[in-house]
């Protein structure tokens, strides 16, 4: 088994910070505000391994620091403290230490991110194909046709009709819209993709859809996912295991399975019977 | 010679900690077996007794409170499946153990077909291949052909089970887990269940078993263990400080 990322001990902190920041916070003080100094602690000590195949759940209320996790890994923010090896192609990359050009070109290449809201992954100046071309350009590919060609075959993929991929985002319906996100997302095939509450706010069907698609792309191309949500649904159907936060901190993690039958944890309790 | 059990258990115990009620729940109490290739353990014992409980412990669905579960691999190394790191116990179900319960769990909107290639396509089979091989299985299990390239969803509780089934036995696992797999099905079908039990021990498939009817073990058990429900004091919850 291949290990594609390792983190360990990931923080984030806003503002400037005390000692007791990070003992006076967290899920068994209710509160991710230092009572102290008022910084946030939005994440702390978060650590986890992902595996080439599989798909990571984090789970967690609003303010929990789920997308606040991933937002560090993929250079949307900076973390305050912590560690992430992301391992490919016979590297291992400190993600933490490198500088911009590389994390750049991480993120273009190596790196697929699909938010909730479309308007943060896609350029809604330019055409559904242009910002798969936009993509495209940042990596190595630039050959005009080769170009559109992955671009057709990409939206195919993701069940948007080729014909429209020369039509503005703003035309297409919520889920058309994440689907050309996650087309732009998959365009370099890259080893490890981000999914921040992609389902969230869309209708019932649209969001059955979508989730097939994610199956569907994980067990074609064995891409490696971290699917941060709050939808106990979504981490049932598509996670192999699962963080569960709260207040800035991991206070469970396992198998999906056992998280949903023998949750351990107070509010991971809670949690889960308020949903059955 | 004595053959070696490719799941020993040794002093299993679970209990459920519900914090919300201020309560321990014990299920599974102290429990010691074995389970050898070829062979078919059945669990027995009244309801609380804890049987379903460890048949999860070993899936790590359920996460033991005590004991060891060494199981083999088929590499010949020994693992503890209560303390196994997670991923092994993934690649574990992916490759060697599986578990049919009383409920089948299936993805929406899968056909018959597909819910039951599922376990092939997870180890790398082709899809064609896999399907295929599912298509058999749902013959053998009797399911009428019209049936396989439709959903379960709206399937009776004994077709269900026979897809459960067909989805457990398709991947011819080391280790099956199976629990009332023949609850809800009819006298026919039992018979054909006992057939393909039959046809596993003779692949070197090793079971541990529950099975609602007295007689299905009489046939198909090559040890039995009966499990004892937890020692109660007055009231089967007991208050936790």
């Amino acid at each position: 088994m291949d290990r594609v990322l390792k983190v360990r001990n990931l923080s984030k902190r806003y503002n400037k910070g005390c000692p007791a920041c990070y003992r006076k916070t967290g899920a068994d003080f209710d509160s991710n505000i230092c009572p102290d100094c008022g910084s946030v602690v939005a994440a702390h000590d978060v650590s986890f391994d992902l595996y080439a195949g599989e798909i990571l759940g984090i789970m967690g209320e609003s303010g929990s620091g789920k997308s606040t996790a991933v937002k560090c890994l993929y250079f949307d923010q900076e973390p305050t403290g912590g560690s992430a090896t992301f391992y490919d192609q016979g590297e291992a990359y400190e993600l933490f230490e490198l500088n911009k050009a590389e994390q750049r070109r991480l993120v273009n290449q190596r790196f697929g991110m699909v938010y909730q809201n479309p308007h943060q992954g896609l350029n809604f100046e330019i055409s559904a194909g242009g910002n798969i071309a936009e993509r495209l350009l940042m990596s190595d590919v630039d050959n005009y046709d080769r170009i559109r060609q992955r671009a057709v075959s990409l939206l195919t993929r993701t069940e948007v009709l080729p014909e429209r991929m020369d039509e503005m985002p703003k035309n297409f319906s919520g889920g058309m819209q994440q689907r050309v996100q996650i087309a732009k997302a998959l365009a370099t095939s890259p080893p490890l993709l981000f999914l921040d509450e992609v389902t969230t706010g869309l209708d019932l069907s649209v969001q059955a859809a979508i989730l097939d698609l994610i199956l569907e792309i994980q067990q074609q191309s064995h891409t490696a996912m971290i699917v941060v949500t709050h939808d106990l649904g979504v981490i049932r159907l598509l996670a192999d295991r699962t963080l569960v936060m709260k207040y800035g901190r991991v206070i469970e993690t396992g198998l999906t399975d056992q998280i949903l039958e023998d949750p351990q944890h107070a509010y991971t309790q809670r949690l889960v019977a308020s949903a059955l | 010679m004595t053959k070696q059990a490719i799941l020993r258990v040794e002093g299993y115990c679970k209990q459920f900690v519900l914090h919300e009620q201020r309560k321990v729940i014990p299920s599974s109490h102290d429990v010691d077996l074995e389970v050898f290739s070829g062979s078919l353990t059945a669990l027995v014992g009244p309801t609380g007794a804890g049987k379903s409980s460890l048949l999860k412990g070993i899936y790590r669905t359920y996460l033991p409170s005590a004991g060891r579960l060494i199981y083999t691999t088929a590499d010949g190394r020994q693992i503890d499946l209560a303390r196994a790191d997670e991923h092994r116990i993934l690649q574990l179900r992916r490759n060697e153990i599986a578990f049919v319960t009383q409920f089948l769990r299936f993805l929406p909107r899968q056909v018959t077909e597909d819910v039951v290639a599922q376990p092939l396509v997870q180890r790398g089979r082709p899809l064609e291949e896999a399907r295929a091989l599912a298509r058999d299985m749902l013959a053998a299990m009797n399911m009428p052909r019209r049936l396989w390239g439709i959903s379960p969803a709206t399937f009776s509780g004994g077709e269900k089970q026979r897809v459960n089934l067909a989805r457990g036995l398709v991947a011819k696992p080391r280790l099956l887990l199976l629990d009332e797999p023949t609850a809800s099905l009819d006298l026919k079908t039992s018979d054909l269940v006992v057939g393909l039990i039959e046809k596993l021990k003779q692949e070197g498939v090793a079971m541990l078993a529950i099975f609602h009817q007295p007689e299905l073990v009489k046939r198909v058990a090559d040890r039995v263990v009966e499990l004892k429900p937890p020692i109660m004091t007055d009231s089967p919850l007991e208050e936790i400080a």
